[in-house]
């Protein structure tokens, strides 16, 4: 379903010198499947997940989704390719402040080209326990809340490929086990695949896959 | 969801600052459409004042005072014609064949109300008010002069004739504006003043015999006596003619003395002393007009002119009023510029700030256009929002004056009052906020994704 292979990126230092960040031989996740990856802080994990989602443009290497090489296609593509398959989860969770928990779900629609379907976003957003909150804006919205309505947003498009960056990096523990155990579970009915980046051994624990950066990625060896 | 209440949502995360540049765009297109609407209201107001009647006849001089002081009761009038000139239109007389309608007006005297307010007094003959129309009504038909419940129009007083100097001759009618703000009603009298400055003697007393209804033209500002009465008065004999008066007329010497509250013994004046201040002309053809304007203007020793009175509004307008107004239009659209600009510093200022939602938008699949779209769109907000806000500030305070305007000028400004131009402003505003909502878009276009992502953390 999502195979990364031999992907290269380096950003240019001011001195001109080049900062290898990525050089991942190979990485592949099936369909519904749920992977973590865990690695130090600096590593690359945020630089694979938006070079995955088309965010960041790689010097070299292929990104498949599905079959389409996500490097191949023109940027305004790019977006609208991402939009419809794929997720994002936040670590600040990224709602917008000015938007309704359903308006920032609804928001995830907008651009995928697509008639939007308004029972589905609240249909998702009752699936999170957020059914009487849906005029709330986030500030209204408890921490755990604001995450749960970002995985409702990451998930009202039917991507393939649900991308969580530190997902629980800013929540209690109490809730972070509610926000993987919903992650989880939501993929999981849903058959999407999960790419899951974090630190935390208390959260990579519970996943049956769990990649090391440092074995992925030759730079962070 | 639609770019509208995304940009809609990112005006009212931003409300202090998004209201200010609203009002300001708001009252700098406020200002506009008072300036467009107050011209063309005046624009309309002294082309209808001007209608009914195809020529002013009045004495040499300039022709634009001449129309300034027949119709709109502005400025001095010209010195005086002769009445036997005023006879060449009726009865017979040299160019009464090609006139319809004739109309002589004798200028010079005012009426100062108890409020200190002063008005023009005309004398005049009835057809002012039954042969001449002004302007025409919405369904083509011409608009007659009306009076209130309980008024009536001058009696027609023959010169010299018994009538011409009993009761009929010292009646009066008066404009619905001057009724309104002297408390002149019907059965009321007046004692009109010698001079236009209100501060000669008074004349003997009219009676007001009728109160017009609201013409929305200068008449309504005015008082209309009979020209047989303003013959009467004292200091109306033809001009050169006062030594001859003292010498030969001694009775009216006489009068002079107890003339004060007694019209009823006043001589009438002769007619080969009488004068004319203008001569409102209706010819019977379309060419009348220009055959009596040669005739008037080119003939051997003339002593009078006629002037089109449409004609000289018309380069009143296009020469003086006009360039006044593309003047004041230059600077209201100046305000308006400034106000674009506020709203060019307010967006961009805020896209700092905005890089990350920008950002997650990008996430979420939103194009690099998409995000540029929804910035434009949010200018354009702001400046039809705060144009339309102008539209109705602009009305409103047009309504507001409406009532005060009428009462002082005659004019009558409704605040429904529109004028096409103002259509013209919502796709110029549109023009004006795509090209200041451009920068800022820009911006937003070139938005770093994975540093703004990345500085949110």
């Amino acid at each position: 379903m999502l195979l990364v292979e031999n992907v290269k990126k380096s950003y240019r230092e001011p001195d001109g010198s080049n900062l290898a960040i990525l050089d991942i031989p190979r990485l592949a996740v099936d369909a519904g499947e749920q992977v973590v990856i865990r690695g130090r802080s600096g590593g690359g994990k945020t630089t694979l997940l938006n070079a995955i989602a088309g965010l960041t443009m790689v010097d070299a290497g292929r990104i498949a989704l599905n079959g389409t090489d996500v490097t191949r296609i023109p940027e305004v593509g790019r977006d609208r390719f991402r939009a419809r398959h794929i997720g994002f989860v936040f670590q600040t969770f990224n709602l917008l402040a000015g938007f309704s928990a359903l308006e920032n779900v609804m928001l995830g629609m907008t651009f995928t080209g697509q008639p939007r379907d308004s029972k589905r976003a609240v249909g998702l957003l009752e699936r999170v326990g957020l059914g009487h909150r849906l005029s709330h804006k986030p500030a209204a919205l408890s921490v755990g809340e604001q995450q749960r309505v970002a995985v409702a947003r990451a998930l009202v498009n039917r991507p393939v490929l649900l991308l969580a960056d530190e997902p629980t990096a800013n929540i209690d523990p109490m809730h972070q086990q509610q926000v993987i155990d919903l992650l989880r579970e939501v993929c999981r009915d849903e058959n999407v695949a999960m790419l899951l980046v974090t630190h935390a051994d208390e959260v990579s624990n519970q996943f049956e896959r769990v990649e090391h950066l440092e074995n992925l990625n030759r730079v962070a060896a | 969801m639609p770019f509208w209440k995304i940009a809609w949502r990112n005006i009212e995360q931003r409300a202090l600052a998004s209201s200010l540049t609203a009002l300001s765009m708001a009252l700098g297109v406020a200002v506009m459409i008072a300036v467009i609407v107050i011209h063309s209201v005046a624009v309309r107001q002294f082309e209808q004042d001007a209608q009914g009647y195809n020529l002013i006849v009045g004495g040499k001089g300039g022709a634009l005072q001449l129309v300034l002081s027949t119709v709109y009761y502005l400025g001095q009038p010209l010195y005086p014609i002769p009445y036997s000139y005023y006879e060449k239109f009726i009865d017979g007389g040299e160019f009464a064949d090609l006139t319809e309608v004739a109309v002589p007006e004798c200028l010079g005297d005012s009426y100062v109300a108890p409020n200190g307010e002063l008005f023009r007094v005309v004398g005049t003959t009835p057809d002012l008010f039954d042969k001449i129309h002004y302007g025409n009504n919405p369904d083509g038909t011409p608009k007659v002069y009306e009076f209130q419940p309980g008024g009536r129009n001058l009696k027609n007083a023959l010169p010299l004739r018994e009538e011409a100097f009993g009761q009929a001759a010292f009646e009066a009618v008066v404009g619905s504006v001057a009724a309104a703000r002297s408390g002149l009603r019907v059965g009321d009298k007046i004692n009109p003043t010698h001079g236009l400055g209100g501060e000669g003697h008074k004349h003997d007393a009219f009676t007001i015999v009728g109160v017009l209804k609201p013409t929305g033209t200068a008449n309504d500002r005015a008082v209309f006596i009979n020209i047989e009465g303003f013959y009467l008065l004292e200091g109306h004999a033809l001009s050169g003619h006062e030594e001859h008066e003292a010498a030969g007329h001694a009775e009216e010497a006489a009068h002079e003395h107890e003339h004060e509250h007694e019209h009823e013994h006043h001589e009438p004046l002769p007619l080969d002393q009488r004068e004319v201040t203008s001569i409102l002309v209706l010819c019977k053809s379309a060419l009348g007009p220009t055959v009596l304007d040669t005739a008037i203007n080119k003939g051997e020793g003339h002593i009078a002119q006629a002037v089109a009175p449409i004609r000289e509004v018309t380069r009143l307008m296009d020469g003086i009023v006009g360039p006044i107004r593309l003047l004041l239009l230059v600077l209201t659209v100046l305000i308006v510029i400034v106000a674009a600009i506020s709203i060019l510093v307010s967006i961009y200022n805020s896209m700092s700030e905005r890089s990350h939602d920008i950002a997650v938008m990008r996430a979420l699949g939103a194009s690099r256009s998409a995000v540029m779209n929804i910035v434009l769109v949010e200018s354009i907000l702001l400046s039809l929002g705060g144009g339309l806000l102008g539209v109705l500030l602009a009305h409103g305070m047009i309504g507001l004056a409406s009532p005060y305007v009428e009462a002082r000028t005659g004019v009558t400004l409704g605040w429904l009052q529109f004028d096409w131009q103002e259509i013209v402003l919502i796709p110029a505003l549109v023009v004006l906020a795509s090209l200041v909502g451009f920068l800022p878009a820009v911006s937003a276009y070139r938005t770093d994704v994975a540093k703004a992502l990345a500085g949110s953390r």
